[in-house]
């Protein structure tokens, strides 16, 4: 009978030697950069086509992610219907998302199907043509997808909070209004995808058992494009942050509502501060997994919530550090409270060498857990390739969680975990 | 193909191994057989809520998240309406310290006051996160009320009210736990980086001195076959009307719930998908529309709902869903259809199959379902089906006498 009451050892995952699955890249004729995982042992296969073309480069709203949408709904040759018919026939995923800084086409495959795929993802990036009756349709269903989702109160919190942080002109913190919908005309459409898909910034990345003619494949479709080497100088001038002067609001949105959704947040530098990476650790201790204090204060002793994370923004230029959740309406402000407290005992105690050596082992536990998966691998290659860091970036961070101190951790929350700091933000 | 092992102990457990070692991680994943189907009525939501409280602390353990994360572990667990399913993955070389925890909290749990006391509340916080005051949040419990009369998944896994999870005492939890949460009604799964002879070892050393308990033997009503068609109207404070129709169909274990996913594929599945492409695309009708089913142990539900676009008719709407199915039912599926979707099925598959967790969690399934060697004879069974099956099993499953609609409008 084994002694119940005694942890069996373990070899604490801070001592784990990490090491990232090294990226091959190559470059195109036309310059664009490839960068590519050979990895996994299922013959499956993920492409991505990443592009300059996020809602950091539009002149009016809701034109980058309408570009991005449509992107597959009609070339010269193929309507949508053919387009999705395409892909679903093969039994491939192709998505396309579109954020601040890029917008992307995503495509799963089996291998054996990609040599169909392929000229067809270059005709979207070359031809695609972006039919009116189309973009009649998108203005309609968005309108209506808004309606619903502005009854909900944390989808309004979220619109909210951005705009209060970084300004509604601001990139990060504009939001769409029925009337945006309404106003993008297809000439838009067309001057954007001219502009930034056709002849747009664009870096490819590509994971899996891949096939060993992948690279001439890559470079007979998209090697002659008139696209350019995603570290070629941008058109647009930068955007400045125009945050909201006032720190504190309340917003009633369902006069019924049962629950209030809470957002904190407060500026931060992005990752090339030398902050950043030490920030993740604390944040970590804080509210970024399930043992964190705020979930184990406010839901597991409290009972408030459902959930509470904080979290830093993943963007490229600025950055945000972000406290979310619904809690009851009724316990709304005994919440913020909490949340304050926690943020009090992070400044003045130092962290516990256990709750310390947790986080460091919990920590490096993820790492290691995302590094088994092709598809996980290539995400962390990109997140440094698009916020252009080298791969020596991931050993520092493995670094700075095996090593940073608890008097560290202080000084970073005396210096950014101050409520005074954060616009707070509750709707019900 | 996937490889596993499978030995029983012998207070009952199911042990399975899959091993791994293209990962560095192992991954343990326990499931319960016991769901939201086998809650007493006037006591529902307690399944899920009683997944809540295998986190408040075990016999001999007072806390199991922190010696997980110290070993570099995760772990979550989810509630269906036919089962629980518990799993972590850690670093291969810290999997005793999963064995342990799973196998103290197995053993006993500590039926903590506080715990109970706190996880009601935060259950009941899911509840209103997800269903009060959301728009169209009421939907599925009364869908679930008007097409199931007599088998327990008339109500949601999250609970029929609130006021069920208020009410749950710590007798309630003791029960439970007594009567489901014994080694003779669980399966264990240990994939990744991992041996078989030392899952053996370990298995034997922790799991093994539990007393087996008594096998849960279930008896549910099955739902009489449904004989005419239901309709139900709901008004309420939305932006946009809606319409939600479901039919019943196969059970996991039959032909016909292959069938029946391959259909829902075919009406729903994407943007070349038929419902998509003629009332969303063409005729403008809707302005999202779906075509699924639930997946369900027993016999499920196809489903189709969809947003109509403002303006247009509920009649008109239903009317033009009608039509497609009859086209269905009428002519069946081509033959480029029958492949796109089989091509469809093969790539999820392959896809689903890259991650150990979701292979060791598929494993414990099947074996729940009575063989983890079903696990490899799923994509044949897809691979089997015919067009002919396919028009056949419409015409039966889309009957108007087996339908169930619920049309709602908005009073904005």
């Amino acid at each position: 009978m084994p002694n119940r009451t005694i942890a069996p050892a373990i070899k604490d995952p801070v001592d784990f030697d990490i090491v990232l699955p090294r990226c091959e890249k190559n470059i195109l004729s036309n310059g664009v950069e490839v960068y590519s995982l050979n990895m996994g042992n299922e013959d499956t296969l993920l492409l991505n086509w990443v592009f300059y073309a996020g809602n950091w480069y539009e002149n009016k709203k809701t034109v980058s992610a309408a570009t991005n949408y449509l992107l597959k709904n009609g070339t010269t040759g193929r309507d949508a219907f053919s387009i999705n018919e395409h892909f679903e026939y093969y039994g491939a995923y192709l998505n396309r998302s579109c954020y601040c800084e890029t917008s992307e086409i995503t495509l799963h495959t089996l291998n054996r199907h990609v040599y169909a795929l392929l000229p067809v993802v270059a005709e979207l990036i070359t031809d695609a043509v972006f039919p009116g009756e189309e973009l009649a349709i998108y203005q309609q269903n968005s309108q209506q997808r808004l309606k619903v989702n502005l009854q909900k109160s944390e989808f309004v919190a979220g619109r909210l909070i951005d705009s209060f942080l970084f300004g509604p002109a601001h990139p990060y913190g504009k939001y769409n209004n029925a009337e945006d919908y309404a106003a993008v005309q297809r000439e838009d459409l067309l001057t954007f995808y001219d502009t930034f898909y056709r002849q747009g910034r664009c870096v490819i990345f590509a994971a899996g058992k891949l096939p060993p003619d992948l690279l001439p494949e890559l470079e007979k479709y998209f090697g002659k494009l008139p696209l350019r080497n995603h570290r070629a100088q941008p058109l647009i001038v930068p955007h400045t942050v125009q945050p909201s002067p006032d720190k504190k609001r309340q917003v009633m949105n369902d006069p019924d509502g049962v629950q209030a959704a809470i957002r904190m947040a407060r500026p931060f530098p992005n990752r090339h501060h030398p902050d950043f990476q030490k920030a993740q650790v604390l944040n970590n201790v804080f509210g970024g997994f399930f043992g964190s204090r705020l979930m184990g204060n406010i839901r597991e002793d409290k009972g408030y919530t459902y959930g509470i994370y904080s979290y830093l923004l993943n963007y490229i230029h600025e950055s945000g550090w972000m406290i979310s959740t619904e809690a009851g309406r009724d316990v709304s402000e005994a919440t913020i409270r909490e949340i304050h407290h926690e943020m009090a005992s992070l400044r003045n105690e130092p962290v516990d060498e256990e709750e310390l050596m947790m986080t460091r082992n919990f920590i490096i536990g993820q790492v290691l857990g995302d590094l088994d998966g092709p598809f996980q691998v290539i995400g962390r290659w990109k997140n440094m390739v698009l916020n252009d860091v080298e791969e020596d970036y991931f050993y520092q961070g493995l670094e700075i969680v095996r090593r940073i101190t608890a008097t560290e951790l202080q000084e970073l929350a005396n210096k950014y975990l101050h409520p005074e700091d954060f616009y707070e933000l509750v709707v019900v | 193909m996937i490889q596993f092992e499978k030995f029983t102990l012998s207070n009952g457990l199911r042990v399975i191994v899959h091993e791994d070692h293209a990962t560095p991680m192992a991954v343990v994943n326990i499931m319960y057989d016991v769901g939201a189907r086998d809650e007493d009525p006037n006591k529902t939501g307690f399944a899920h809520l009683f997944e809540h409280l295998m986190f408040g602390g075990s016999v001999n353990i007072e806390d199991y998240e922190t010696p997980l994360q110290m070993a570099g572990g995760e772990n979550n667990a989810y509630t269906s309406n036919d089962l629980t399913n518990y799993y972590v993955q850690l670093p291969a070389e810290n999997l005793e310290t999963a064995f342990w925890l799973e196998s103290d909290r197995m053993l006993s749990l500590a039926f903590s006051k506080k715990s109970l006391e706190v996880q009601r509340k935060v259950v009941s916080e899911e509840f209103k996160e997800h269903y009060i005051n959301k728009p169209y949040g009421d939907v599925w419990f009364k869908m679930r009320e008007m097409a199931y009369k007599v088998h327990p998944y008339r109500w949601m896994t999250i609970g029929k009210e609130l006021s069920h999870i208020e009410q749950a005492s710590l007798a309630d939890v003791k029960h439970f736990f007594a009567k489901h949460y014994r080694p003779v009604n669980a399966i264990l799964v240990v994939g990744g980086h991992v041996k078989t002879e030392q899952v053996k070892q370990l298995a034997e050393k922790w799991f093994g001195d539990i007393p087996s308990g008594e096998k849960y033997i279930r008896s549910i009503p099955a739902e009489p076959r449904q004989m005419a068609a239901r309709r139900m109207e709901v008004h309420a404070p939305v932006p946009l009307d809606a319409l939600y129709k479901t039919w019943h169909m196969d059970d996991r274990l039959s032909h016909g719930y292959y069938v029946a996913d391959l259909i829902t594929e075919v009406m729903g599945g994407g943007g070349s998908s038929r419902l998509y492409q003629s009332l969303v695309k063409e005729k403008k009708l809707f302005s999202n529309i779906e075509c699924f089913h639930f997946g369900t142990v027993d016999k499920g539900l196809i489903t189709i709902e969809g947003k109509l676009v403002k303006g247009v008719k509920m009649e008109d709407a239903e009317k033009a869903v009608e039509d497609e199915l009859d086209k269905l039912k009428q002519d069946g599926i081509s033959e480029k259809e029958l492949t796109k979707i089989k091509n469809k099925t093969e790539s999820a598959i392959a896809f689903e199959d890259m991650s150990v967790m979701t292979r060791a969690n598929n494993l414990a399934f099947y074996e729940l379902l009575g063989d983890a060697n079903l696990f490899n004879s799923d994509r044949e069974k897809y691979f089997s089906v015919t067009a002919e099956e396919v028009l056949q099993h419409s015409r039966q499953i889309l009957d108007v006498n087996n339908s169930n609609t619920l049309t709602y409008y908005s009073e904005n």
